[in-house]
């Protein structure tokens, strides 16, 4: 066996993890890294402006593929960087394998040039991290790593190499599998719990399927389709699970929460048996706990981690397990039970689900002179076939997407659901379009979020990323301004947008091709320049929309989700 | 109400500060916590008496055994189990207050360990309830330092916890 520095094997390592994007920023404690990087041609590295881009590209990758994303940076200002990179991947449960340099062993704790207590500063924000101090257990720190970050309920995790480690040389040897006595993340469902939920199904007279991001993340999107098909019941997909069920189908009510729609908010609220699955009963998705919990229904739940069953909202049927093997199992218990719904009392159900369709209330007034925001939405779907890859940033822009762009298929919208982090969504469609040169990649965004990673104009060009910028331009930051105009009195404190750059120039400068759209009769031809004309660029296209739009419906923090406030002057 | 709830974890470094830092930053209460390895040094036990309502320490057990270093959690005040802490206490003992520390020392079965002139230091190894009445039972002008170790505890009989 041939001996390979701690750098070497860093590379070995992820080239045996059949990485091929590593996104990063190199700098003094990762220089033996990027030496090693330099020397071979099977990883691809992407350079990025700024390293909390280098962990969001990652996690784009990762969200749009199932694969584990991996980031690159440096000690100290690096890592840092990359905290807010690493906690919306947390939060959202995407796995990332996060390196970071570190001071040589022997200068750590003395205050040395560059160096920061990463592993402390990341704990609180990582699924699992380590400090590796000795070049021997390189190797298999890397193989746990990516094993915890894609195994039960991923995240990321982060490994910090100090620099004589990664100079330090030693035996090569990757070990084919990892066991872990403390990690042992459960897959099956426990059959009787399965069984008696099979029950409650089939018994229920109001029945509502209600799914979270993490029928994406374990690939469950096609058996939870059958199932729902099976059923006949009504579903929703929570922002995080957009995609997990085909959006035009009759089946599907809408996005649930503070901005669901009215029909998917009322079933949750008014069913008598509610299947979740891979969600989390979020604040943003059921509003006050306590308010939801005042109607009594039995509810199943489905979910890998044992810690969001009965966190806020007390469950009845916990089912502790991965999402298509649970599904499965309840499909052949169905089959074999050879039993259907109650048909009649379905029926009802449907009806009374259709009275609340009936108020449509995604309906928005166009103006004649303005663009409105979910107009440019409708005309985006349209122009892509409901076939591109979106990703946005955080605020009004992301809810219109959600509302508005119908995903069919998982994997094909890409958001900060959890953290919630303005400027994810540029580094996001660089993640998406390096693993999918073949489609077509759209980042939804603002003129607020889209200035917090602007610079990553730079990295898109370099690396002929033909994504298509989507800038919604109000002139504030909009979700902001909306809850100061309904909760503040219209007092718009510090949410007023001034001294903008001018976008179409910005992205000529940057080489790239900008657009920008002033006149709702504009908006779906600009869309064809820019995707068909423009295929092939990246295209900045900057929608001058309607100050004042807000997003509709709404449920109030703290409130219940029967309390919806619809738009006001439909 | 109060639980112990006992932790066996992987000895390595960082591993006591991951069991910490989640119950500050998800609000959970920490009274005592004690730590040490086990007769297998890669393991170590720790203790730690918190607070909260049924759902509150469902919810701690459950976010214990998420971490990747815990191997395994149990809730000891869930069944018949035995809890001591140490406490050594150092007291003014001069004039007739010496014979009556002396006296309070042995009815609650403690040890004085270190005696000058004006001074005991009583060792006292009993509940946390029983140190706290001990404390109690002396005159509070007359307490000049208490340390205490945290509660330790181990279930009875064949209930054991181990790899």
């Amino acid at each position: 066996m041939t001996m390979m520095t701690g750098a070497e094997i860093v590379i070995r390592c992820l080239q045996e993890e059949k990485v091929e994007y590593v996104f990063g920023y190199p700098g003094g404690a990762v220089l033996h890294i990027y030496d090693a990087l330099f020397k071979q041609d099977q990883i691809k590295h992407v350079l990025v402006r700024h390293e909390q881009a280098a962990v969001h590209a990652a996690d784009g990758l990762a969200r749009s593929s199932h694969k584990v994303g991996v980031a690159l940076v440096t000690s100290g200002p690096g890592a840092t960087n990359a905290v807010t990179g690493i906690a919306t991947a947390y939060m959202d449960s995407i796995p990332l394998v996060v390196i970071s340099g570190q001071v040589p062993n022997e200068y750590i704790g003395q205050d040395a040039f560059q160096e920061c207590d990463t592993v402390g500063i990341t704990r609180p924000c990582v699924k699992h991290n380590f400090l590796v101090n000795d070049v021997h257990k390189l190797a298999v720190t890397i193989k746990k790593a990516f094993y915890i970050a894609n195994s039960g309920r991923p995240g990321p995790v982060v490994i910090d190499i100090p620099k004589d480690v990664t100079a330090a040389k030693c035996k090569f040897e990757y070990p084919e599998t990892i066991q872990l006595r403390s990690y042992n993340p459960v897959v099956k469902g426990h059959l009787g719990q399965i069984k008696k939920a099979v029950h409650l199904l089939l018994e229920a007279k109001r029945p509502m399927i209600y799914t979270g991001g993490g029928v994406i993340l374990s690939n469950g999107s096609e058996q939870l389709t059958r199932l729902t098909r099976r059923l006949g019941f009504p579903i929703t997909n929570t922002l995080m699970g957009l995609g997990a069920y085909p959006a035009t189908d009759q089946q599907f009510l809408g996005m649930p929460g503070m901005h669901g729609t009215v029909e998917a908010n009322l079933a949750m609220q008014h069913c008598d048996v509610l299947l979740a699955i891979g969600a989390r009963f979020d604040d943003r998705v059921i509003g006050n706990p306590e308010n939801f919990s005042s109607i009594p229904r039995k509810i199943i739940h489905v979910d890998i981690d044992p810690s969001s069953i009965s966190k806020r909202v007390k469950v009845d049927l916990p089912i502790v397990g991965n999402v298509p093997d649970v599904l499965e199992e309840m499909l052949r218990l169905l089959d074999a039970a050879n039993a259907g719904p109650d048909g009649e009392a379905l029926a009802a159900w449907w009806t009374q689900i259709a009275g609340w369709r009936a108020k449509e209330c995604m309906k928005y007034r166009m103006k004649k002179s303005v663009i409105m925001p979910q107009y440019v939405m409708e005309k985006l779907y349209e122009v892509t076939g409901g076939k591109a890859i979106v990703t946005s940033d955080v605020g009004q822009h992301q809810m219109w997407a959600a509302q508005y762009y119908k995903f069919d298929e998982p994997r094909r919208w890409i958001n900060s659901g959890g953290l919630g982090t303005m400027g994810v969504g540029l580094p996001y469609a660089m993640g998406a379009a390096l693993q999918h040169p073949e489609m077509q990649i759209v980042c939804v965004t603002g003129e607020g979020s889209i200035q917090m990673c602007i610079q990553e104009l730079s990295t898109a060009k370099q690396f002929r990323l033909p994504i298509k910028i989507i800038n919604l331009n109000n002139r504030y930051l909009g979700m902001v301004r909306q809850w100061q105009e309904m909760f503040y009195g219209s007092r718009y404190s510090e949410s007023y947008m001034d001294s903008l750059p001018d976008f179409v120039k910005l992205a000529e400068a940057y080489g790239h091709v900008g657009i920008r759209v002033e006149r709702p009769e504009d908006v779906e031809s600009a869309l064809r320049k820019a995707f068909v004309d423009h295929k092939d660029d990246l295209v900045f296209m900057d929608f001058i929309t309607d100050q004042k739009a807000n997003v509709f419906p709404m449920v109030a923090a703290g409130k219940g989700l029967a309390d919806m406030i619809l738009t006001e002057d439909l | 109400m109060r639980h112990i709830i006992s932790i066996l974890l992987e000895n390595e470094a960082g591993a006591l500060s991951r069991v910490a830092g989640l119950f500050s930053a998800r609000a959970y209460n920490i009274e005592t916590l004690t730590v040490a390895p086990t007769e297998d040094v890669s393991l170590s036990r720790l203790t730690i008496v918190t607070s909260g309502t049924d759902a509150v320490v469902e919810q701690i057990t459950k976010q214990l055994n998420k971490l990747i270093d815990v191997i395994k959690v149990v809730d000891l005040s869930e069944a018949a189990h035995i809890e001591r802490e140490l406490m050594l206490i150092k007291v003014r003992a001069t004039g007739k207050d010496r014979e009556e520390l002396k006296r309070l020392a042995d009815i609650f079965r403690g040890h004085i360990l270190d005696v000058t002139e004006s001074t005991y230091v009583i060792e006292l190894t009993a509940s946390g309830a029983k140190l706290d009445s001990f404390i109690q039972a002396i005159d509070a002008g007359l307490i000049l330092e208490t340390v205490r170790t945290g509660v330790c505890g181990i279930g009875r009989g064949e209930r054991i916890l181990k790899v």
